[in-house]
């Protein structure tokens, strides 16, 4: 007989479907996430909700994600755990969900821009990267010339 | 390596890139209850912030609050513990045992006088001397007394630090108080819970760590961010409650349609806590959704404070109130309690539907 793990996930619980109720979170979320998006089409300013700090109604979370769904672009990072990143069916508007290395939530937020703010390469990752591309090409040149 | 060198050279040294960190921030922000977008400013802040010391002393208490913390999902205890601050004592946690875990403690208070962070979870017992509680030959008090000299800061978590919490329910046999009733000449933050939330926890010492100071206090000395509001106020059965939906019994209809439990006992109009939102076990639930009211747990003396099943609406006599109909002419008293069990028993053998009043004796 296997054992349960300690983990969350490894409890078999049951859950009913939920997906009929709901207190009113859903469509109060897309009003905001409409007045966001009108605010980034018109001058470009960004926003970002935490879900975290929302009250949601069992099932009102997976009805959110139905109400997004998904669009065009999805994309994975892998920085101290995964983060996943979705556009929704509206363009501007992404659902960015970070893990921890042990696949728990950490972060989960809706944000609107043109471009979620974590998948811009960083300053200082760049300048890092510059260094270690400079260093191969300074290694091949030194063997290069050895072999010369 | 300097164990106090600046978070920033740490991470560098363990190639944790900067969006990595970034990410990290995100969370944080996610943590600290603060905009989000405030991401950036965080990783600004905490790329040059230096570690603090960081003593924990546990006095009279049940370990749930490092429970709490060892079970905090968001971050992981290893970023909290060994990235963010250097906890250089707690007696439960570390390997140290005897004479070189009280010599670590004594170190630490001596290299970081006026710098380090004092937690501390478990009230303090002050009857016959506070006899009732030491550590190494030390009452609770004397301990308290002497370390908190040296500290900025003193972090009393869990209820009991708070505000005396179960040590100090009536008849309070060991005279158990607060940190708050000892020490008064050092800034005191009030983590209270039974347990606390564990990212309220981490939450502070994170705000500690980026702003160098200590989030604003409500005048429980609580921070504002988890507890500015109520539970009621931020409950996803608050709509119900406006409504005038209540759950009458635990296993009637309403309870089943997921109706506000107040006239069940909920005490979430007067807790002041994070649990509605911030949720438990890795924000899988509360207890509320689980279908049971709000204990108060992280109120000052929610023990005493009537039955956990009686309406926040209802007098705070609340035997007097069940006596009313069931045992019209009966002495009250004994014979009220003996009537109740009598008919929760009853109700129990008969399969019927308990009512509020059948629980409460």
């Amino acid at each position: 007989m296997k054992l349960p793990g300690n983990n969350l996930k490894d409890i078999p619980v049951k859950t009913d479907n939920a997906e009929e109720y709901s207190v009113g979170n859903i469509r109060a979320l897309q009003a905001e996430i409409a007045a966001c998006l009108e605010k980034l089409a018109e001058t470009g300013e960004t926003g970002i909700i935490d879900l975290n700090s929302l009250p949601f109604a069992p099932g009102e979370y997976e009805q959110l994600r139905q109400a997004l769904g998904q669009g065009e672009v999805s994309a994975r990072i892998e920085a101290i755990g995964p983060s996943e990143i979705i556009e929704t069916r509206y363009p501007g508007v992404w659902w960015v969900t970070h893990y921890n290395v042990e696949g728990d939530i950490v972060a989960d937020l809706i944000e609107i821009s043109w471009i979620p703010e974590i998948m811009k390469s960083q300053p200082d990752d760049i300048r890092t990267g510059l260094e270690l591309l400079r260093a191969q090409l300074d290694d091949a040149l030194i063997n290069d010339e050895v072999q010369q | 390596m300097n164990d106090h060198d600046t978070l920033g050279e740490r991470l560098a040294q363990q190639g944790v890139s900067r969006r990595a960190f970034l990410k990290f921030c995100t969370a944080m922000a996610s943590l600290m209850a603060l905009p989000p977008g405030s991401a950036n400013a965080i990783a600004e802040a905490l790329i040059k912030a230096k570690r603090p010391s960081v003593i924990w002393l546990s006095f009279q208490e049940c370990t749930g609050c490092t429970e709490s913390l060892t079970r905090s999902y968001s971050p992981t205890l290893e970023n909290m513990i060994f990235d963010m601050i250097s906890l250089d004592y707690h007696h439960t946690l570390q390997a140290a045992s005897g004479y070189g875990a009280e010599k670590s403690r004594q170190d630490a208070m001596e290299n970081f006088f006026g710098k380090y962070l004092l937690v501390v979870d478990g009230s303090i017992p002050l009857k016959d001397n506070g006899i009732y509680s030491t550590i190494a030959g030390r009452t609770n008090l004397d301990l308290l007394q002497d370390v908190a000299k040296g500290a900025a800061a003193v972090i009393a978590v869990g209820t009991c630090a708070a505000f005396g919490g179960i040590p100090n329910a009536k008849p309070n046999p060991t005279g158990a108080v607060a940190v708050s009733n000892i020490i008064k000449d050092k800034p005191i933050i009030n983590i209270s819970g039974c347990p606390p939330i564990p990212a309220v926890i981490t939450g502070v010492l994170a705000h500690y760590l980026t702003f160098g100071s200590l989030p604003e206090l409500d005048e429980l000395g609580r921070p504002k961010s988890y507890y500015g509001e109520t539970i009621h106020d931020r409950c996803y059965r608050r709509p119900f409650y406006d409504q005038g939906k209540f759950a009458k019994s635990f296993d009637d209809e309403g309870a089943r349609n997921g109706w506000c439990l107040f006239e069940l006992g909920c005490k979430g109009p007067t807790t002041h806590n994070a649990c509605a939102t911030t949720k438990w076990n890795g924000g899988t639930s509360f207890p509320i959704e689980s279908g049971h009211g709000c204990l108060g747990c992280s109120e000052p003396h929610f023990w005493d404070a009537g039955s956990f099943y009686s309406a926040l609406s209802m007098p705070a006599s609340p035997l007097k109130l069940a006596t009313g109909g069931a045992v019209a002419g009966a002495a009250v008293g004994i014979g009220a309690s003996v009537a109740n069990r009598m008919k929760k028993n009853a109700a129990k053998s008969a399969h019927e539907t308990s009512t509020i009043a059948d629980l409460e004796k």
